[in-house]
């Protein structure tokens, strides 16, 4: 599955630098190094900066995580503290379990 | 609480308030829901929440140029304006105006993960770019309570809800919050909790099958309100409350009349007719021509220009029309003429508050001088006597208010007239006509009677009613040894009398004639007298006058012999 050359599309969205969005990007930053290495992007949005960017993507929680690619669109909101749920939202399982 | 001067209140500063535009609930609350604070209306599915909210939020662009933002949690933007298109409102339009905005927020719990924590910034930073992008005055949040089902983390939603209330409350716009119903408290997720300014109660109850909407309003801080529960429709025209339970007994009284349009009847009411702005109950039972009084007072109403509607719970317009067609009143022609408004329903359509209701809006709308129902009986097929008296004096009281003549016909099933109160409204009424059948010599016929009429001098006799091709009329009834007579008896009384009148005459003429007899024989008998008088005079002068020739004949020749004598004088 990690050689189908796929990009994970990541977007951040965070209002401001508050310690859940700050928590938020260091544990995504860590999940993606950790499993997706070479293979992710990710775009941190601050709504403070571009309130209207919220309505296109229907973010009403912050920080929320949203995954355009690949499919399906998943969303994960919360400052990102557990592992297993970040991993199973984002379809990447590590990669030590076999297919 | 933000106290603002106010210029045409200059005792004391009130709490400010934002018209909705409503019809009716601005008069309930007294200006409006409270200005610049969140306001709860909450109601079971489908009582006219969102129709509600947008009724306020359009109304508060096109009237008080305050631009609203709608926030939707249920219905997609383009659903929502298509469902209130039905209601005139263009929401495409508006939205291009920059009027209103529709936001619609998409929660899907499937597509959402939660991991540890978060706050709703989104929301409060979306809703907040909606507001400022077209300077909103009013914002609805529909139905927000959808973040419950939504979201797992429920003291999260709680702590972040009263937030975004004393968020609303600092951007100084007014707010409706719209909550389901839950089971024994007004809102599923206790919203009433942290909406404390003011809580709206829609309802939509069903009873006997028949619906009524209701509306209450449960608390308004800082503020006085009705606090009962008013009816309200929503039609075409969106919602209108009425605050029909106001019962004041002040209004102003006319001495001006109308005429009924039967020229016996107002002949009965001291000549003249009814009072303007009076009510009138016709009542009697079936087939005594009330429907037909009622057409003639529609009739004779449009006739000297002025309008009129008539309810009819019984028959439908057509009918009506054509049935009155048969006895030479053409109300077609007035329909036409914008003059008569010829509404039918049947009475299980609403309850008796929708009716009420409905009564009230065709009035305001058509402001009519005179207005007829036929007939309240009917009326108590959706509601008890009681029920049915409480809305037929809110609508006397309404109608009055408005110097409007009202005719009610009532169908009265016992004869009895002492023991008949007809809805019990006879008290309520001015004038009562009652018509009944006479049943005399195999027939009935009908009787018209003024059992009261206030305020002027009315006739205590009984008429007889008489329905003609040619339209209505009272006639005398006679009075015949065995009491009143009516129909072919009177007919035949009349009959008898005529008939009577032919034969005096006739004995007269034939009296006449045998005088004019008499006086001939007499006359030509008074003749051959003088004749013979005549004949006898001539008699008795030619004896006179042959003695006088005679004597005079004698006297001459006594004078000749003399002379022949010898001349001795």
């Amino acid at each position: 599955m990690e050689d189908t050359g796929e990009i994970w599309e990541l977007r951040l969205y965070i209002a401001g630098k508050t310690a859940k969005s700050v928590a938020a990007l260091e544990n995504l930053k860590k999940y993606c190094e950790e499993y997706l290495k070479d293979k992710y992007v990710i775009e941190v949005i601050d709504l403070l900066v571009h309130p209207q960017l919220a309505e296109g993507d229907q973010i009403l929680a912050i920080p929320t995580l949203v995954k355009k690619v690949p499919e399906p669109i998943r969303k994960i909101i919360g400052d990102l503290s557990n592992k297993e749920k970040v991993l199973v939202g984002l379809n990447i399982r590590p990669a030590k379990k076999p297919e | 609480m933000i106290i603002e001067p106010s210029e045409s209140k200059p005792l004391l500063p009130s709490l400010p308030k934002a018209c909705t535009g409503i019809k009716g609930l601005d008069e309930i609350t007294g200006g409006g829901l409270p200005q610049g604070r969140p306001t709860l209306v909450c109601g079971s599915a489908g009582c006219g929440k969102t129709v509600f909210s947008m009724e306020f939020l359009v109304h508060g662009a096109l009237m008080y140029n305050e631009p609203g933002v709608f926030m939707a949690f249920e219905e997609k933007t383009e659903e929502l304006t298509i469902n209130v298109a039905s209601l005139g409102f263009d929401l495409e339009k508006l939205q291009q105006e920059r009027m209103i905005r529709l936001d619609h927020v998409h929660l899907e719990r499937s597509e959402i993960e939660e991991t540890g924590e978060y706050d709703l910034d989104g929301l409060f930073i979306r809703l907040g770019h909606a507001i400022d992008s077209i300077g909103a005055k009013r914002v609805v949040l529909d139905t927000i309570e959808s973040l419950f089902s939504g979201l797992t983390n429920q003291a999260i939603i709680r702590a972040e809800l009263r937030r975004l209330f004393e968020w609303l409350k600092d951007k100084k716009v007014t707010t409706i919050i719209t909550g389901e119903k839950g089971e024994g408290t007004l809102t599923r997720h206790g919203l009433e909790e942290y909406v404390s300014d003011c809580v709206i109660l829609l309802d939509h109850r069903v009873e006997n099958k028949i619906s009524t909407r209701l509306l209450r309003i449960v608390k308004y801080r800082g503020s006085v309100h009705g606090t009962n529960e008013y009816p309200f429709l929503i039609d075409e025209d969106g919602i209108s409350v009425v605050p029909v339970t106001s019962l004041g007994l002040s209004h102003d009284v006319s001495s001006e009349r109308i005429s009924s349009g039967v020229s016996g009847l107002d002949s009965m009411l001291g000549g003249k007719g009814f009072f303007r702005g009076s009510s009138v109950l016709v009542s009697g039972t079936a087939g005594t021509g009330k429907t037909s009084l009622a057409g003639s007072f529609a009739n004779q109403t449009c006739v000297s220009g002025e309008r009129c509607i008539y309810f009819a719970f019984e028959e439908s317009p057509k009918q009506i029309i054509r049935n009155m067609h048969s006895i030479g009143i053409d109300l077609q022609a007035h329909v036409d003429n914008h003059m008569l408004r010829l509404l039918a329903s049947r009475p299980t359509i609403n309850g008796l508050e929708m009716h009420l209701l409905s009564i009230t809006k065709q009035v305001l709308d058509f402001d009519p001088s005179v207005v007829i129902l036929d007939p309240i009986t009917n009326l108590v097929s959706v509601g008890s006597v009681s029920e049915v008296k409480s809305v037929l004096i809110r609508l006397i009281d309404f109608l009055q208010g408005a110097d409007i003549t009202v005719m009610f016909t009532a169908l009265s099933l016992n004869d009895n007239i002492s023991e008949q109160t007809d809805e019990s409204i006879s008290s309520l009424v001015d004038a009562w006509l009652l018509v009944r059948d006479i049943e005399f010599n195999g027939e009935r016929n009908r009787g018209l009677y003024v059992m009261k009429s206030r305020g002027m001098k009315h006739s205590n006799q009984v008429r007889e009613f008489v329905i003609s091709d040619s339209g209505l009329d009272l006639v005398d009834v006679y009075m015949g040894r065995d009491g009143i007579l009516t129909g072919s008896a009177r007919e035949e009384q009349q009959l008898a009398e005529k008939t009577e009148n032919v034969i005096r005459t006739h004995a007269v003429s034939r009296k006449d004639k045998e005088i004019e007899r008499k006086r001939t024989v007499l006359e030509s008998k008074i003749a051959s007298l003088r004749e013979e008088f005549d004949s006898m005079q001539d008699e008795l002068n030619k004896t006179y006058v042959e003695e006088e020739l005679t004597r005079k004949v004698m006297e001459q020749n006594r004078q000749e012999i003399l002379q022949k004598r010898g001349g001795i004088q």
